[in-house]
């Protein structure tokens, strides 16, 4: 939504019908904020590799024997699995999106983004499904340090799902009144790049905190 | 050539299209060149406030054993003096000149986004005014720039000092972050027809690497201050290594130093890039010669900007991470002293055998190039491990800062106001007031931080308060006390200089110093579209063109067959345009849309600032702990303000 006005800036310059790349500087702008997106996760996912397994207090994330004294994992694998695979299955229901945005079909366009949006909307249902199980099972932000990790790790991403899921809601909205025509196709395709990146870094999260013991 | 020519006379009498002036003109401006000069008022106001600062710190270390402030009012009197200067100061300076000179200088009529644009700078007001807050109730941080957690942690630091830090910070960060992605896209994608990559102005150049170390680095520092932030407020447990062993969560004590230097190195070099950049504009222009050297000194720029990210260890030697790890770090950090040299060598190159006219603004440059160099080679000393050992935690190190920082930074941040002020103002500064303001900067900084290298070696250590009468330190502290208020002088002339200027000036017309880039092709001020048409470019110094003078036998990057314009992506520049459609539009002033000014910016920026805000209640007790639901009108605000910033009409 930030960068919704490169037009303007076009038409403020009108020697730059064509920018000097050729490129759109909104897209432009969305892919160096996505680097710097990238750099954020990264830290926050460099923090958590830094501390896997230096834990001293149950909950423990993985089954694990210490000091003779067996510990259940907390992590609910199967039930992340899925919503993984739904919050995947939703890319692909933005690729819809986009196509038939980029053709015109209204109605479709409105119909694959609300998918989309669906898609997200399960994954954080899981997501907030699973912290309230963890809750009860005493992990919390300061119970321990696999704790403070797991929640801010995971809880940024959703809170970038969060994000995507209304700002593909109002994309949903919008074609459904017939504002997201063909020479709309920019504004979803970015919506689709935000949303394709949130779930690549959930690919990298999924392995690094659910699957590798 | 005939376009050339286009571009190097002087335009026709522009009529100025009446603007309006008052205070909500201000407040709602998209204007790449207004929001500069708030960039560069504010800025400068923090410098003094920063500035202020040092002085008090410089009264206390006067005589031994003084109690002229608190231990406690030191701490924090050295801490904001760092955060004052490096994010209320020094980074907004040269944002300034992003915001004002680059768009000019590629020939385009604002930045890629204008409301981005002005949201990065009230961001940058709330922040720093709400880091600043904390002096009111007596909280300013007070633990150092570097906020070594674990004791910034709350059972090491629990007053609300740090929170002002975390919270301050993040709004500045973000602040940086938005402008530097703005700045990217401008420079990469607004350029005018046939300007290349390798025509750009040197400044340009340096803008671009500066703002993808920015939009990298500062994400890299959020994360570390969010954590902290997550610490101290909702009792996570990053940092958490217990309390004399209990309560242990088991936390890496060095994960805060490596995140923060992982940013704080880069840091540096987003202080000291642009300020290279600015130097290498003046040069050429007073010694009459394009640039030394200008491919080079592009490269070394990147290579000086890329290295920056591989050296950070550099500032925990003292960690004892281990002799490979030291001596990588070692190694990494003295491979940047050659790009560094290269572009040293390529200065003196540039004024060697020109023309020079020593204005104050040149005055300036040149010391730079003295002053950076000593503080460089100070950087080489302690980049060595063992040698680094001794000095850590001295004042030598202090010295070093401060003489690139000071020495560079400041001196070129202080070339570049006396070479644009006539640009955005259109007077020119006294050079009378000038050159005094310069020996006498010159001479206080000498005074002050020349001596910092013996006590430190002497082994004053740095951020303590005061020190014994029999340290030996005295009177080479009194020197750098008396050095400080030659500096505040000095300073006090450049304040006059300004302010008097700015009405009584003499006229500077377009290009008062006869230089070579596009933004002298324009009126002083510039009109609000800044270029009536827009020029066609097919030089790198396009208006010294037809100066045989000036451009015979040196090669600036000029292609000798007339250059079809390209974009990257294949199809000529203007392809699409009616030729009738482009006449009508450059006939008339009126033709040329602007975006219309928005108020959103500011309410955008207030919306986030008051999450921040909110937060900082989380930590207070009492009545007023129920004012942290300010975070929830913050959050309301953003989001609302973000759907009237995407719909609304015009832009």
């Amino acid at each position: 939504m930030d960068s919704s006005h490169a037009l303007a800036a076009h038409a403020a310059s009108p020697a730059h019908i064509d920018t000097s790349t050729g490129l759109d500087s909104r897209k432009m702008a969305f892919w160096t904020f996505i680097g710097s997106e990238c750099l954020l996760f990264g830290s926050l996912i460099a923090t958590y590799m830094a501390y896997k397994g230096r834990s001293l207090k149950d909950p423990y994330p993985h089954d694990i024997v210490v000091n003779g004294k067996f510990y259940e994992g907390v992590l609910n694998i199967p039930l992340t699995t899925f919503s993984t695979f739904i919050l995947l299955m939703s890319s692909v229901a933005m690729v819809f999106a986009l196509y038939n945005v980029q053709r015109g079909v209204r109605k479709w366009s409105a119909f694959w983004l609300f998918m989309t949006a669906l898609g997200g909307s399960i994954f954080l249902g899981c997501q907030v499904y699973e912290f309230t199980e963890f809750y009860h099972e005493g992990m919390t932000l300061h119970s321990n340090l696999f704790g403070s990790t797991f929640f801010v790790l995971t809880g940024f991403h959703g809170a970038h799902v969060t994000v995507g899921v209304i700002y593909l809601i109002t994309l949903g909205v919008m074609a459904l009144k017939g504002r997201i025509g063909p020479e709309r196709t920019l504004n979803v395709e970015i919506a689709g790049l935000y949303w394709h990146f949130v779930d690549v870094i959930w690919i990298v999260i999924f392995p690094l905190v659910y699957l590798i013991k | 050539m005939a376009s050339t020519a286009a571009v190097a006379a002087p335009h026709a009498p522009v009529v100025h299209a009446k603007e309006p002036t008052g205070l909500w003109s201000w407040i709602t401006t998209v204007d790449h060149k207004r929001i500069g000069i708030l960039y560069g008022t504010t800025a400068f106001l923090w410098f003094l406030v920063a500035g202020i600062e040092a002085l008090l710190i410089r009264v206390q270390l006067f005589v031994p054993n003084n109690h002229f402030v608190t231990a406690e009012t030191y701490n924090s009197l050295f801490t904001m003096h760092a955060l004052t200067m490096i994010f209320g100061a020094l980074m907004p300076l040269t944002a300034a000149f992003f915001n004002f000179i680059v768009p000019l200088q590629i020939g385009a009529r604002d930045v890629a986004f204008p409301r981005l644009n002005a949201l990065s700078y009230w961001l940058f007001l709330f922040g720093s005014l709400f880091l600043n807050f904390g002096w009111l109730l007596k909280a300013a941080p007070d633990s150092g720039w570097f906020a070594y957690a674990p004791i910034t942690t709350l059972p090491y630091s629990p007053g609300l000092h740090m929170d002002f830090y975390v919270l301050g910070l993040q709004v500045l960060g973000l602040s940086s972050i938005i402008a530097s992605l703005n700045f990217i896209i401008t420079i990469i994608n607004l350029r005018a027809p046939g300007m290349r990559l390798m025509r750009m102005p040197i400044f340009t150049w340096m803008t671009l690497v500066t703002s993808v170390l920015i939009v990298t680095a500062m994400a890299v520092f959020t994360i570390a201050v969010t954590e902290l932030m997550f610490d101290r407020i909702f009792h996570t447990n990053f940092y958490n290594v217990g309390v004399n062993g209990v309560g242990n969560a088991g936390a890496d004590p060095l994960l805060w130093q490596h995140l923060f230097w992982m940013f704080g190195h880069p840091e540096v070099y987003i202080l000291i890039i642009p300020i290279m950049g600015m130097v290498s504009e003046v040069l050429p222009t007073f010694s009459r010669k394009p640039l030394f050297g200008y491919n080079v000194m592009v490269f070394s720029g990147v290579l000086i900007g890329w290295l920056g990210w591989g050296v950070w260890s550099h500032h925990m030697f003292a960690t004892g991470m281990g002799p490979i790890a030291d001596s990588f770090f070692a190694l990494s950090t003295m491979l940047i002293a050659i790009p560094t040299g290269i572009k040293v060598f390529n200065w003196l190159g540039t004024l060697y055998g020109g023309s020079i006219r020593f204005t104050t603004a040149l005055l300036f440059s040149v010391g730079f190039i003295a002053l950076f160099t000593i503080g460089g080679i100070s950087g080489v000393m302690h980049s060595s491990a063992p040698s680094d050992l001794q000095q850590s935690d001295t004042y030598f190190i202090v010295a070093h800062i401060h003489y690139v920082f000071f020495g560079g930074t400041v001196m070129g941040l202080w070339s570049a106001i006396y070479y644009w002020y006539p640009k955005v103002f259109g007077r020119l500064l006294d050079e009378k007031l000038g050159k005094l303001h310069f020996w006498g900067t010159f001479v206080g900084m000498n005074l002050t931080f020349f001596p910092m290298h013996f006590v430190g070696m002497f082994g004053m250590p740095r951020r303590t308060w005061t020190y014994g009468a029999d340290q030996g330190f005295t009177w080479l502290n009194q020197l750098e006390t008396v050095g400080s208020f030659v500096i505040a002088l000095s300073t006090l002339v450049f304040v006059i200089n300004l302010f008097t200027a700015w009405k009584r000036g003499r006229v500077a017309g377009n290009n008062p110093w006869g230089a070579a880039t596009l933004e002298w092709s324009i009126p002083s001020p510039p009109p609000a579209y800044n270029f009536r048409e827009i020029p066609v470019v097919h030089s790198r110094m396009p208006l010294w063109e037809d100066d045989p003078t000036k451009s015979a036998g040196i090669p600036h990057g000029r292609v000798e067959e007339e250059t079809e314009q390209w974009t990257l992506a294949g199809t000529p520049v203007g392809e699409v345009r009616d030729v009738q459609d482009e006449n009508k539009m450059s006939a008339h002033d009126l033709g040329i849309h602007l975006p219309p000014p928005s108020f959103w910016p500011i309410v955008l920026a207030a919306g986030v600032t008051s999450i921040f805000v909110g937060l900082i209640f989380r930590r207070v007790d009492g009545p007023l702990h129920n004012l942290w639901y300010l975070m929830f009108a913050g959050v309301l605000t953003t989001i609302l303000s973000m759907y009237a910033w995407a719909f609304e009409p015009g832009h």
